[in-house]
């Protein structure tokens, strides 16, 4: 694509057509997105016409438009929220001060490191999620996985609209690494763990998208405080469509959990039984849940992190809803933490500002115990007595104060030995991967549903549940 | 500030693999393997947490130990492959909180030995045939990547995460002070102006960059990375057996050092150390050996035991007892006691084996703990009475020392004698032997008093420029009672600069930049409100506060 036509193929609010060095540095990444996207996009798709929403603008008609599109053609483009006038920095050593502009030479380093990490994760999830159309139970929901891809490459295309922008070559640089990481493959990995992880069923997809892009949202949430200005409204931006991930997420489980309670109302509550029938049994969805929440907890980082305490000080990463606090500074206080000491619980007070992640994590927390809840009004509803729980924080954790010792689910110390016995209640074994596998079969009819989840209550952009969201070409 | 001396109990320096807590130490055919896994609570101060790898000097001490004993109990191996057992980390370097919270004292001799362990290891390459593998498997930094830089090759996976990285000045505010800076420019010849780059760049630089820039020297995909670092070992095994074909047999067990100890002494078998702490003196003893082998045979037979190892591994245990136990202990006077002809006969032995693998070993442990001396910031003077055995090998000593007093009795012989091994058996830091130092300014003095066989007298070995002064029997315990009063009593911190400054005349070699000038850097930066102050960056790292600098350059 030549420059003009990259200019005006290009959606964006950031006046592009005059940008010279962002219009240079597009130029040779575009075409790599483009070839990534055909090899790490959705397997078996990209000549499909998919339903579509397209940002074309940040105001209220623009950013939500819809139409057939075929996904290596789809529209990425560079969003910001409107600039307030007068922005300040809302919190840290530099509280009060005007927001950035620019890059502050002092922090450059440390920004790009965060921009890169958050941006690794946008291509990591779509490399993570690319079998699964292949499955899909149904064309309204094979269109929501792709809606979340081209999303997520879009969320790609914002992250490498900072590094291109503002860091120079070296953000060239890393630009161009995230096309070259894959996510689960040993010689170049996503960077965070999680984001390595396969996801290979609906079920995980479900929970990927409540659990992981929740993450996501706090972590955006906590940029979007950024002293920064331009990653602030970066991220304010990409807000908006995180938030559609988690409803494909929290309702496709609702769905899940429907279909399952109309089994059980049936068959009964014996797992088996529930599993004979077509439905996954509940003791399966709450070990799902279990493990990607806890590896989603994993993604905010150590509890006691002096980075998260540097990102604050300097003004860099905020707290989720900053502006609800009444002290932007947290040079004085402490955070009462949780930690083991010769295998017992106790509390340490650690500096509010060392704690920062775990503060962010809190918020986190809270939220998915709605997101739960929510879940168990179907049940309720459906008039069943079970209930799914969020597991404690503590349980099962690869990363920070709590990774290397043995917790049960409800954060209680436990020995190897129990856990070795007990591992099977919590998460899901082999048996259990492989049952939820042998349930995934793609449905490409329009209206028609696979039998483990229930069909939506309504579809897309009041379109009808049997819309051909997908118009499949067989190859 | 927590005082890291009042909390810590006295340090011990006896180490061995089957009590290591840190590190695993495997051996198949002729490669070793050493694998970093730092017990978080294992430290020396039971308050550190030593989190990600990082090390303390209790880490070091076992690092050492395990170098020492490959080097002797292990002659059939000729790599050793240095790595880490925690996945995803190498090594995060030093640990901060131990530091930030240790005295000045603790930090600079902390410092220098974990300088004179990474030292060792490129002596055991260069001079003992066991070439050193780094593979570094996991992120590097700081003292992490300065360990990786003492080893012969350094490789890294090629996963778009692994890096190796200096975070000191960006993030602490102090130096890469573990030969750091040093070897990246001197040993490694990277760019200055790259180096510069990446000692600024607390994130550090990953793969093939990392090549390019020669901060490593391989980078290969991680799930090669395995066979890559075995093809590479036995690559360098091979090559060691070309160019020291003599390491052969079965080796040398090193025993732990019995040591009896008192309030105010420590007797081991040949060397003794008497503390005089109301003058802030100590006294070390050598003892000349009661008999010498006969033979290589019999030299091997005593093995450990042989003199001239046991010797100079108990005062190596000496002389960090004294840096690391007894800190106010200003001045050592260096006496030597027994049969001169016994030193001598010894020192035969030790020139004419040369060609024996464990011959050799004793020669560079004799070299090491000499230069251990000579590093060593104390005040040494060296006294040589009617007796002494201040002969070759011992006579090192007295040319490390800062002053030689020698008696000149009338009636009772006093000699100090040369030997072959003064000629280049034990270069200094400088590269020079100790003779040469010493006569830096008449060089061809140094042919001559070599070829002088005969013991030299007090007067001889004044006139020569042996020995400092050599008062007779009247003036003598006035002359040296006068100058340790007169040097006790002098500021400590100007002794420790002027000896340093003193000791290394001569020639820069990678080994005195180390310690002449990284080191004093280091101190320096290491007193320094930017570093150390209330709101220095050493002080405020993992704080809440962010640190505040005092811009003014020096």
């Amino acid at each position: 694509m030549s420059i003009a036509d990259l200019s005006g193929k290009i959606p964006n609010n950031v006046n592009l057509k005059d940008d010279k060095r962002l219009l240079r540095a597009l130029e040779s990444w575009q075409p790599h997105f483009i070839d990534w996207w055909k090899e790490m996009g959705p397997e078996g798709f990209q000549a499909d016409d998919v339903y579509l929403r397209t940002a074309v603008s940040v105001d209220r008609e623009g950013w939500a438009q819809f139409g057939h599109v075929r996904m290596p053609e789809y529209r990425w483009g560079i969003f910001l929220a409107d600039q307030e006038p007068d922005r300040v920095i809302p919190f840290g050593d530099n509280f009060g001060k005007p927001a950035w502009q620019e890059v502050p030479g002092e922090h450059r380093n440390a920004l790009r490191r965060m921009i890169v990490t958050q941006g690794d994760t946008e291509p990591a999830s779509v490399e993570q999620q690319r079998r699964l159309g292949q499955t899909a139970p149904s064309l309204y929901d094979m269109r929501n996985l792709f809606q979340v891809n081209v999303e997520e490459g879009r969320h790609l295309w914002a992250m490498v609209y900072l590094l291109h922008s503002y860091f120079g070559r070296d953000g060239r640089e890393e630009a161009e690494d995230l096309l070259l990481r894959r996510s689960g493959n040993p010689d170049k990995p996503r960077i965070l763990t999680t984001f390595n992880d396969p996801c290979e069923d609906w079920l995980s997809f479900f929970m990927f998208t409540t659990f992981t892009d929740r993450d996501g949202k706090f972590q955006l949430h906590a940029l979007a405080e950024s002293g920064f200005d331009p990653l602030s409204r970066t991220c304010r931006f990409m807000l908006t469509e995180e938030s559609h991930h988690m409803f494909v997420g929290e309702t496709g489980i609702q769905r899940v959990v429907k279909r399952t309670c109309e089994v059980m109302n049936q068959v009964g509550d014996d797992p088996a039984k529930v599993r004979a029938a077509g439905a996954i049994d509940l003791p399966t969805v709450q070990k799902y849940l279990n493990m990607w929440f806890t590896s989603s907890v994993d993604l905010f980082g150590g509890e006691k992190s002096s980075n998260a305490a540097s990102y604050f000080a300097d003004g860099l990463k905020g707290r989720f809803t900053e502006s609800k606090y009444t002290d932007h500074v947290c040079v004085e206080g402490v955070y009462e933490m949780p930690v083991v000491q010769e295998d017992k619980l106790t509390t340490e007070q650690v500096p509010l500002r060392i704690a920062m992640n775990e503060i962010l994590r809190d918020g986190y927390v809270s939220d998915c115990e709605n997101t739960v809840e929510r879940w168990n009004k179907v049940l309720e509803r459906e008039g069943r007595s079970e209930r799914l729980y969020l597991p404690n924080r503590r349980f099962n954790r690869r990363v920070g104060e709590y990774s290397g010792i043995r917790f049960d689910t409800a954060g209680a110390v436990i020995t190897e030995h129990e856990w070795t016995k007990r591992r099977d209640e919590w998460l899901p074994n082999q048996a259990d991967l492989s049952f939820v596998k042998s349930q995934m079969h793609q449905v490409l009819e329009p209206g028609k549903i696979a039998a483990w989840i229930a069909p939506p209550l309504k579809g897309i952009n009041d379109n009808p549940f049997a819309f051909e969201y997908v118009r499949h070409h067989a190859s | 500030m927590a005082d890291h001396n009042a909390k810590t109990p006295e340090v011990h320096f006896h180490r061995h693999p089957d009590h290591y807590k840190h590190w695993k130490l495997d051996f198949e055919g002729d490669i070793a393997r050493l694998r970093m896994a730092v017990q978080e609570d294992g430290g020396l101060n039971p308050d550190t947490v030593l989190k990600l790898n990082s090390y303390d000097l209790g880490v070091d001490l076992e690092l050492a130990d395990a170098v020492q004993r490959v080097r002797f109990e292990h002659p059939e191996v000729r790599c050793l492959v240095v790595t880490s057992v925690t996945p995803r980390i190498f090594c995060a370097g030093a640990n901060i909180p131990m530091l930030a919270s240790s005295t000045h004292g603790f930090k600079v001799n902390f410092c220098k030995y974990t300088n004179e362990t990474r030292l060792y290891l490129e002596d055991m390459a260069a001079n003992s045939g066991v070439k050193t593998l780094c593979a570094v498997n996991g992120t590097a930094s700081g003292g992490g990547y300065e360990l990786a830089l003492a080893c012969d090759w350094i490789l890294l996976p090629e996963d778009g995460n692994t890096a190796v990285s200096f975070p000191e000045v960006p993030l602490l505010g102090v130096l890469p002070g573990t030969g750091g800076l040093t070897r990246l420019v001197d040993k490694r010849k990277v760019r200055r102006d790259l180096a510069d780059v990446f000692s600024s760049l607390a994130e550090g630089v990953k793969g093939r960059r990392a090549v390019e820039w020669r901060l490593v020297d391989e980078c290969v995909p991680s799930s090669q990375f395995a066979a890559a670092v075995e093809r590479r070992a036995h690559m360098m095994a091979d090559e060691a057996k070309l160019t020291h074909p003599l390491r052969a047999g079965p080796g040398v067990t090193l025993p732990e050092l019995e040591c009896t100890r008192a309030a105010d002494s420590y007797r081991w078998k040949y060397v003794t150390m008497d503390l005089r702490r109301a003058d802030r003196m100590a006294e070390i003893t050598i003892h000349a050996p009661e008999a010498v082998p006969a033979n290589l045979a019999a030299i091997r037979a005593e093995g450990a035991s042989w003199w001239a190892l046991r010797c100079f591994r108990e005062l190596d245990e000496a002389l960090l007892q004294l840096r690391f136990n007894q800190p106010e202990t200003g001045l050592v006077l260096l006496r030597t006691k027994g049969d001169a002809t016994k030193v001598m006969a010894t020192d035969h032995l030790l020139s004419e084996h040369h060609g024996d693998w464990f011959v050799t070993e004793v020669r560079l442990l004799i070299k090491r703990v000499l230069k251990r001396l000579d590093v060593t910031a104390r005040s040494l003077f060296s006294i040589v009475e009617p007796g002494s055995c201040f002969a070759g090998t011992l006579y090192e000593i007295a040319l490390a020392s800062d002053r030689i007093y020698m008696l000149d009795h009338p009636d009772e012989p006093n000699h100090v004698r040369l030997s072959e091994m003064n000629g280049g058996a034990y270069p200094m830091a400088n590269g020079l032997t100790r003779l040469q130092t010493h006569f830096l300014g008449e060089p061809e003095r140094v042919r001559q008093v070599l070829s002088h066989l005969d013991p030299f007298s007090a007067a001889t070995a004044l006139k020569e420029g042996l020995v400092t002064f050599a008062p007779d029997d009247i003036d003598w315990d006035d002359e040296v009672r006068l100058a340790i009063e007169e040097r006790v009593s002098l500021s400590p911190d100007a002794l420790t600069g002027m000896e340093a400054n003193l000791r290394f005349a001569g020639p820069e070699t990678m080994e005195t930049k180390i310690f002449g000038r990284l080191s004093a850097w280091q101190n320096w930066i290491f007193q320094r409100p930017n570093a150390i102050g209330e709101r220095g960056a050493l002080t405020c790292y993992g704080k809440p506060q962010r640190p505040e600098f005092d811009w003014r350059r020096t």
